[in-house]
C-alpha cells in the first residue's frame, strides 16, 4: 500500500493536478480562471508523459556521450508538441475572452449567462 | 519524380500551404483570394478522387514521411474508409467554397476575408489530416489543427453569442483532445508504439491489462465529445448556429463526420471487433447511446425555433444514426452507418446553405419567418424541401438509403427493437421538417413593409443570387442522385464495413 503511494507519487500528483484544472474548468465563474484550470490540466498530462519516460537510473538520452541507461526520449518528444498545442490553445482562448470582454463589458459566466437571456 | 507516389502527403501539404500564401495574396488582390481557395479545395478534391480510386484498384496504399518505415516513422494511410472520407470530406468544402465567395463577402467584415479564408484553410487541412493519418499521436496534432481553426472560425460569426458558443466549445473541445492525448499516452505505455496498424498487432496480447482498458475509456469519451455524441452533445447547438453560415455547413457536414471517423477508426482498427464485444461491452454502450441520441435528438430538435438552431439539434440524433450502425456489429448496418457520413453531409451542407441563402437575401432566422417563401425564393427552397425530405428519409433519397441499410442490418442481428426507435425517429424528424415545408409553402406571405421593396409584391421572384443557388442545388440534386444510384457509395462503402469488422 504504501508502495503504491510513495512509489508512483509523480502519477498521485499527475491526478490530482488533473483534477484541479478540472474542477476549475467547471466550477469557477470568471472566464480567465477557467483558462488558468484548462492550464493546470494539460500541464498534468505532461507531468504524466514524462513520468512515463523515466527509466530508473536513467541520464539524458545524448548520443555522443556515455548514456548507457537513458529515458525514453519520445514522450518528450511529443510533449513539445503537447506544449505547442497548449500555448496556442491558451492563445485563442485569451483573446477570445478580451472579444467577450469588450462585447459584453463582463467576464462574470452567471452574468453573461443573464444577459444571454435577454 | 514519382507524383502519383507522393499524393497522399500532397492532399494535405497543398492545403496547409496555400494558408499560408492566402494573406499575403490578401494584400495583393481581396477578391483573388476566393478563387485561390476554389482551386486549392477544387485541387484537393482531384487528389482524393484519384486516391480512392488508386485503392479501388490496387488496394491499401500507405505513404512514409520521409521514407522512414513505419513503425518508427509516421504512416500516411490510405484504404477504403479513409478514401472515402477523405473524398466526402474535400467534396463538401469544394462546394461551399463556391457558395461562400457571395456569404462570406456578406457576413465577414471585408478586411478579414484573407484571414478568415487562412483559418478556413487550415480547418480543412486538420480534417484532411486526420482521416489519412495512421499514426495516432499525428491524429491527435490535427485534431487539434482543426479545432483551433474550427474555434476562430465560430468566434467570426456576426453576433455576439458567437463568442460565447466558440469559447465554450474550446473548453469542451481541449478536454477532449487531452482525454485523447491521455489515451495515446496508455496505449503508449502498454506498447511502447504509436502506429495504428502496429498497435492493433500488439493490443490483443495485453487486452486483459487495466492500462489498455483505461485508454479505450478515454479515447471514447474524448472522441465521442467531438463528434457530439449524446449526451456529449452540449456545446453543438450554439456552436453550429452561431458560426458563419458557411460555417455551419462545413461543421456539420465535415467536422462531425470526421469526428464520427475517428471514433470508428479507433474502435475497430486500433482495438477491435473482439475487444469491444467480448473484453469491454462498448457496443452495447453504444447501442444505448445512440438510440438516445436518435430520440432526444429529434426530440429537442421539434423545440427550435430558429432555424439554423433546428439544424445543429437535428446533427445529434443523425449522429446517433452512425454510431447505431457500428454497434449492431454486422457488415450490413455498417454499411448503413457509413453510408450515413456521405448522406448526412449531402443532405445537412444542402439545409445549412439553404439556410445561408435565407439569411443573406432576408435576413430571417426564424421560421415563423419563411411565410410565403416558397414563392419568393423557389430554387432555394426547392433545395431546402429536397434536403429535408432526404432528413425523412424518403424513399428515392439518400436518407432512405442509410435508413434501409441500419433497419436490415438491425433485423439481421436480430435487433428487432430498433425498428421501431427508426420509425420513431423518422415520425419526429418529418414533424419538424414538415412545418417548415408547410410554413414555405402553404402560408400566405405578409404584406409588410419588407416586401414591399420588391416593386410592392410579396410574390416576386427573388432568389439567391447564383454563386449560392447553384451549389445549394448541386448539393441537393446529389440527394436525389445519389438516391436512385445508391450503388455507386455503397460498392466503396461495403468494402470499408468489411474491412472494420475484420473477420466478421
Amino acid at each position: 500500500m504504501i508502495e503504491l503511494i510513495l512509489g508512483k507519487y509523480n502519477y498521485w500528483i499527475y491526478i490530482s493536478l488533473m483534477m484541479i484544472g478540472f474542477y476549475a474548468m467547471i466550477a469557477k465563474e470568471n472566464l480567465i480562471k477557467k483558462i488558468i484550470g484548462l492550464n493546470i490540466f494539460q500541464t498534468a498530462v505532461f507531468l504524466f508523459y514524462i513520468s512515463m519516460a523515466k527509466v530508473e537510473g536513467g541520464t539524458a538520452p545524448i548520443l555522443w556521450g556515455k548514456a548507457v541507461i537513458y529515458d525514453n526520449p519520445l514522450p518528450h518528444t511529443l510533449m513539445l508538441t503537447g506544449i505547442v498545442v497548449s500555448v496556442s490553445t491558451t492563445a485563442v482562448a485569451l483573446a477570445l475572452v478580451i472579444r467577450i470582454y469588450k462585447a459584453y463589458g463582463t467576464i462574470e459566466e452567471d452574468k453573461l449567462l443573464e444577459m444571454g437571456d435577454k | 519524380m514519382n507524383i502519383a507516389g507522393h499524393l497522399p502527403i500532397l492532399v494535405i501539404i497543398i492545403p496547409l500551404i496555400s494558408a499560408v500564401f492566402i494573406p499575403l495574396l490578401g494584400r495583393i488582390n481581396r477578391s483573388a483570394v476566393c478563387y485561390f481557395v476554389l482551386s486549392v479545395t477544387f485541387l484537393s478534391f482531384l487528389i482524393s478522387i484519384s486516391l480512392l480510386s488508386m485503392v479501388m484498384t490496387s488496394g491499401r496504399i500507405s505513404y512514409r514521411l520521409g521514407g522512414w518505415e513505419p513503425p518508427w516513422g509516421i504512416e500516411y494511410v490510405v484504404d477504403y474508409l479513409s478514401g472515402f472520407v477523405l473524398t466526402v470530406v474535400s467534396f463538401i468544402s469544394f462546394i461551399v467554397s463556391i457558395y461562400s465567395k457571395r456569404s462570406v463577402e456578406k457576413e465577414i467584415d471585408g478586411s478579414k476575408i484573407p484571414a478568415f479564408y487562412c483559418i478556413y484553410m487550415l480547418f480543412i487541412t486538420g480534417l484532411m489530416g486526420i482521416v489519412i493519418t495512421g499514426d495516432i499521436f499525428n491524429l491527435y496534432v490535427f485534431i487539434e489543427i482543426s479545432a483551433l481553426s474550427a474555434y476562430v472560425l465560430i468566434a467570426m460569426g456576426k453576433k455576439k453569442a458567437a463568442l460565447l458558443a466558440s469559447y465554450n466549445y474550446l473548453i469542451l473541445g481541449t478536454i477532449a483532445a487531452t482525454f485523447i492525448l491521455l489515451g495515446i499516452g496508455h496505449l503508449y505505455m502498454a506498447t511502447g508504439s504509436l502506429n495504428m496498424a502496429d498497435l492493433s498487432k500488439r493490443l490483443p496480447a495485453l487486452y486483459g491489462s487495466h492500462v489498455v482498458r483505461t485508454a479505450f475509456v478515454f479515447f471514447t469519451i474524448g472522441l465521442s465529445l467531438k463528434m457530439a455524441l449524446y449526451p456529449l452533445h452540449i456545446w453543438l447547438p450554439d456552436a453550429h448556429s452561431t458560426a458563419p453560415s458557411v460555417i455551419s455547413a462545413l461543421l456539420a457536414a465535415a467536422a462531425l463526420k470526421v469526428g464520427a471517423y475517428a471514433l470508428l477508426r479507433v474502435v475497430f482498427t486500433v482495438f477491435t471487433v473482439d475487444f469491444v464485444q467480448n473484453v469491454v461491452p462498448a457496443t452495447k454502450v453504444f447501442l444505448v447511446l445512440a438510440v438516445l441520441a436518435i430520440i432526444a435528438g429529434s426530440v429537442l430538435t421539434i423545440a427550435q425555433t430558429n432555424i439554423k438552431r433546428m439544424l445543429a439539434y437535428s446533427s445529434i440524433g443523425q449522429m446517433g444514426y452512425i454510431i447505431l450502425g457500428a454497434a449492431i456489429m454486422n457488415p450490413i448496418a455498417m454499411t448503413g452507418s457509413l453510408i450515413h457520413i456521405l448522406n448526412h453531409a449531402l443532405m445537412k451542407s444542402t439545409l445549412f446553405l439553404v439556410a445561408g441563402s435565407i439569411l443573406y437575401k432576408t435576413g430571417i432566422e426564424d421560421i415563423s419567418g419563411l411565410k410565403g417563401m416558397g414563392k419568393r425564393m423557389p430554387y432555394t427552397m426547392a433545395a431546402f424541401t429536397i434536403g429535408a425530405l432526404s432528413m425523412i428519409g424518403a424513399p428515392l433519397t439518400v436518407g432512405f438509403v442509410s435508413k434501409w441499410y441500419l433497419a436490415i442490418g438491425a433485423l439481421r442481428a436480430n435487433m428487432w427493437y430498433i425498428i421501431p426507435v427508426i420509425l420513431l425517429s423518422s415520425l419526429l424528424t418529418a414533424v419538424y421538417c414538415w412545418r417548415i415545408i408547410e410554413t414555405i409553402y402553404f402560408h400566405k406571405a405578409p404584406e409588410d413593409e419588407s416586401m414591399m421593396t420588391y416593386n410592392g409584391h410579396s410574390t416576386v421572384v427573388n432568389d439567391a443570387p447564383a454563386g449560392m443557388t447553384v451549389p445549394t442545388l448541386v448539393l441537393a440534386s446529389l440527394c436525389i442522385v445519389l438516391g436512385f444510384a445508391a450503388f455507386i457509395p455503397v460498392t466503396v462503402v461495403t468494402s470499408a464495413a468489411n474491412m472494420l469488422l475484420g473477420a466478421n
